[in-house]
């Protein structure tokens, strides 16, 4: 057994700069992470991080509330505004940090922060590090981590350990059940207080951008444990990943005047009435729907994929700005993106819903607290506009990492006893080995694959009742072989074949959350689509959906959207 | 679709006594990586198979491997590429096998860690933001890439028979800082490197180069440091 004050799930942006928090303020401390550092998904992000720095020099004017103006329509009015406005305020602080602590923002040539047009956004305000502004920003914060321990010494990290469980006494968290992957032991880990930042539920979708791990485990042992899902409807497609392996194109691409074709080589947003004032640069819901629509009508390379054209933007600027997406594009997809166009389509690539948490990161449950991707708080609402979600991961990681710490100073704790632990250690440890000795016939690999299929097709860029209610049945008949797995592999270090049945029987909680939210949700709002209910509904759907877990399904109830600071209007760009 | 043997290296220490190879057949598609031929065995035809995988995207460097004499990130590697009917796929070298083609990477942090691998910001910090011409920040171009996947480590004859040396990718991190126009510790990061065990331990054999998936060159940031090193030594 382990005992830390607190305990971080999760080694991505969030994760770490809560844990920047508790250890400089010598809080003993454990990472979680089922990865080593630094191969969490937040290494991926490309584009870049929003802040009213107003260093651009068309960006004069700017300032943090225009930035929470913009977040907020973008949201299309769901996103929490006294949240959004903390983020907003917030921002140049935390960008400041990271720049302080070494992260290799690209310059102005006055030498300052330099910032660039984002989806949108009013001004250019999205601060980057070339186009790997996820690597600086994480390699930043883990070398500063590195640093501020050799200080303090309170922190210790656990690789390639998979939090099955969390374990909570009266509504109270005590701590955490992990299993070790390298020896395949189950370990209980005693804490006050715990902190979710496991990032997004993407792999829920067949096609996504995300990392092969985003598949939101994290958020389903939070739901188990009691704590509520919110908005989990609201998934975000982006328009450019590479065709068939969907490997994210980043938006900067078109922030930096790149062009979306279709097979006649015509910019064809220009053809539908929300993307044809602010073309490549409208929000990325609005984008995805308009290049599916166009791949509907017959306008597709090849009757597959559109086009990203860069090629007029010139090579200097390309290999200053873009040099990722030229490697990426090179080596995923053959194409020389300096002299070629890319082969793109939409694919999933954020979860806007999560944990449910106040604007301290606080869940319902006592000591557990969630941050980033995995949270919910809600500042993207209906849909997160890019370069927000790295700002919300500096920002609630380190809410969160304060908010735990004072918890763990000034709340009296659960005085759960050993035996108590010991029995929710033995319980899982007896839930494990029925996994080993089940002789059922499914195998988690095929289920988690049609999963992958059940979700594209029904509850992706367009919904609608009966196809989402035949997506549902089919969910059904997944869920219900899930109750006959079977493992051939019985070894216990590093079996990934019982790694990958943990992470699918996480994933059908969430997605059973999605569906039945999605369902629920009879009208259009940022990134959920009904061609059934092609409006918003303010009066009947401005709410927050919240799904709590039941083992005969998630129980669906609504909470209010903090609203205040700016009245929800047409959302038109 | 052509038909590919991949001939993986396999072990388990606690219950193997040696390493062998199990060869796999399996059939590949224009567009296919190595690191889906690996999850295509596990998921169809071995599910004991041992890698490390997360962005499948070439940032995040879990995935390196010996691949056909050469190491590499496996999920941007393309088979068909590789010209061969026949993979041989080894763990990362110089670092301890805990199954299959995983590796105990602690060494390689513990030494990465030994080398204040952190900005220390000159002070007093300002308000905003450092002020760092283009120029300056331009220094920082391509060595910021390393995305300590190992492969310079495992390729590295020098870091496989001296456990104490730092190492490539550490010491292409001490150049990285050295670089940084905010930082006000070289004098203390030159010290650091200037041992037995630091950049003199490097032979220029130049095999970190080769392989950085990145197309970094640590031996060029040793030798830019054994550079700085000798200049602070000669009598001026």
């Amino acid at each position: 057994m382990y005992k830390f004050d607190a305990i971080i799930i999760g080694s991505g942006l969030a994760g770490l700069r809560a844990a920047y928090e508790l250890v400089s303020n010598k809080i003993n401390t454990a990472i979680i992470s089922k990865v080593y550092p630094l191969r969490s998904h937040s290494i991926a992000a490309q584009g870049g991080v929003n802040a009213a720095l107003a260093n651009n020099e068309n960006a004069k004017d700017d300032s943090w509330e225009k930035h929470a103006c913009d977040t907020i329509k973008g949201s299309d009015y769901l996103g929490d505004q006294d949240a959004i406005l903390k983020m907003c305020k917030e921002g140049p602080q935390r960008i400041f940090e990271l720049e302080h602590w070494g992260c290799p923002f690209s310059r102005t040539d006055d030498g300052r922060i330099s910032q660039r047009p984002f989806g949108g956004q009013g001004f250019p305000r999205t601060a980057y590090a070339a186009d790997r502004t996820g690597h600086a920003m994480l390699h930043t914060l883990y070398e500063q981590i590195i640093r501020i321990n050799e200080e303090n010494k309170c922190l210790t990290f656990f690789n390639e350990w998979l939090v099955t469980r969390l374990i909570v006494n009266d509504k109270t968290i005590t701590g955490i059940i992990a299993l070790d992957l390298k020896t395949g032991n189950l370990e209980l880990f005693k804490a006050d207080a715990v902190i979710i930042a496991t990032g997004g539920a993407g792999r829920l979708y067949g096609k996504s951008t995300n990392a092969l791990i985003n598949t939101g485990i994290g958020l389903s042992i939070a739901y188990h444990a009691g704590a509520d899902l919110k908005d989990m409807e609201f998934i975000q497609f982006h328009p450019t990943t590479l065709f068939t392996t969907n490997i994210l194109i980043t938006e900067g691409a078109r922030g930096e005047g790149g062009y979306l074709l279709n097979s006649a080589g015509e910019r064809f947003l220009a053809n539908y009435e929300d993307s044809k004032k602010a073309m490549e640069i409208a929000p990325r819901d609005i984008v995805s729907r308009n290049m599916i629509r166009e791949i509907k009508k017959g306008n597709a390379i090849n009757g597959q994929y559109l086009h990203l054209d860069l090629r007029h933007l010139g090579k200097n600027l390309i290999m200053e700005r873009l040099p990722g997406v030229v490697e990426l594009a090179g080596k995923f997809a053959g194409i020389n993106a300096i002299t070629e166009p890319i082969p793109v389509e939409p694919g999933q690539h954020y979860t806007m819903g999560g944990i449910d948490t106040d604007m301290d990161t606080k869940t319902k449950i006592n000591g557990l607290y969630a941050a980033g991707e995995a949270a919910c708080v809600s500042v993207h609402g209906a849909n997160r506009l890019g370069g927000n979600s790295l700002l919300e991961t500096v920002v609630f990681g380190a809410a969160a990492g304060e908010m735990a710490g004072k918890y763990i100073k000034t709340n009296s704790k659960s005085q759960i006893s050993n035996l108590e632990c010991d029995e929710a250690l033995r319980e899982e440890e007896k839930r494990i080995s029925r996994l080993f000795e089940g002789e059922g016939r499914e195998n988690a690999f095929n289920l988690f694959e049609e999963l992958n299929r059940i979700m594209w097709e029904n509850f992706g860029i367009f919904k609608e009742d009966a196809q989402m209610k035949a997506g549902q049945k089919e969910f059904k008949n997944i869920k219900e072989r899930s109750r006959d797995l079977r493992l051939r592999y019985k070894g216990k270090r590093f079996n990934f074949e019982l790694y990958w049945l943990l992470e699918f029987l996480g994933s059908i909680n969430i997605a059973e959350a999605i569906i039945a939210g999605a369902i629920e949700r009879a009208e259009s709002r940022g990134s959920h689509y009904r061609t059934d209910y092609p409006k918003r509904d303010d009066e009947n759907w401005l709410k927050h959906t919240i799904a709590s877990y039941s083992q005969e399904g998630p129980k669906l109830s609504y909470k209010p959207v903090a609203l205040g600071y700016v009245a929800p209007a047409e959302r038109k760009y | 679709m052509k038909k590919i043997n991949f001939k993986i290296f396999r072990f388990d220490p606690e219950i193997n006594e040696a390493p062998y190879f199990d060869n796999f057949d399996i059939s590949v598609r224009h567009g296919d990586t190595v690191l889906a031929g690996l999850f295509y065995i596990q998921k169809n035809i071995d599910p004991s198979l041992a890698f490390r995988f997360s962005c499948r995207g070439a940032v995040c460097g879990s995935c390196a491997m010996h691949i056909n004499g050469k190491y590499c990130l496996a999920c941007e590697t393309q088979i068909l590429e590789l010209n061969t009917d026949t993979i041989t796929i080894q763990p990362l070298g110089h670092l301890q096998v805990l199954r299959d083609l995983i590796v105990d990477f602690t060494p390689f942090y513990e030494n990465y860690s030994r080398i204040k691998p952190y900005l220390v910001g000159k002070e007093p910090a300002p308000e905003k933001e450092y002020i760092q011409t283009p120029e300056e920040r331009s220094r920082l171009n391509n060595i910021i890439d390393c995305t300590l996947c190992g492969a310079c480590y495992g390729a590295c004859a020098t870091a496989g028979i001296n456990k104490e040396y730092l190492g490539p990718a550490a010491l292409l991190k001490v150049e990285r800082f050295l670089r940084d126009s905010r930082d006000s510790i070289a004098n203390e990061r030159l010290r650091i490197v200037d041992d037995l065990h630091g950049v003199w331990r490097c032979h220029s054999i130049f095999s970190c180069q080769e392989v950085c998936p990145k197309n970094l060159s640590p031996a060029k940031a040793i030798a830019e440091i054994k550079k700085k090193l000798l200049l602070k030594k000669v009598k001026r």
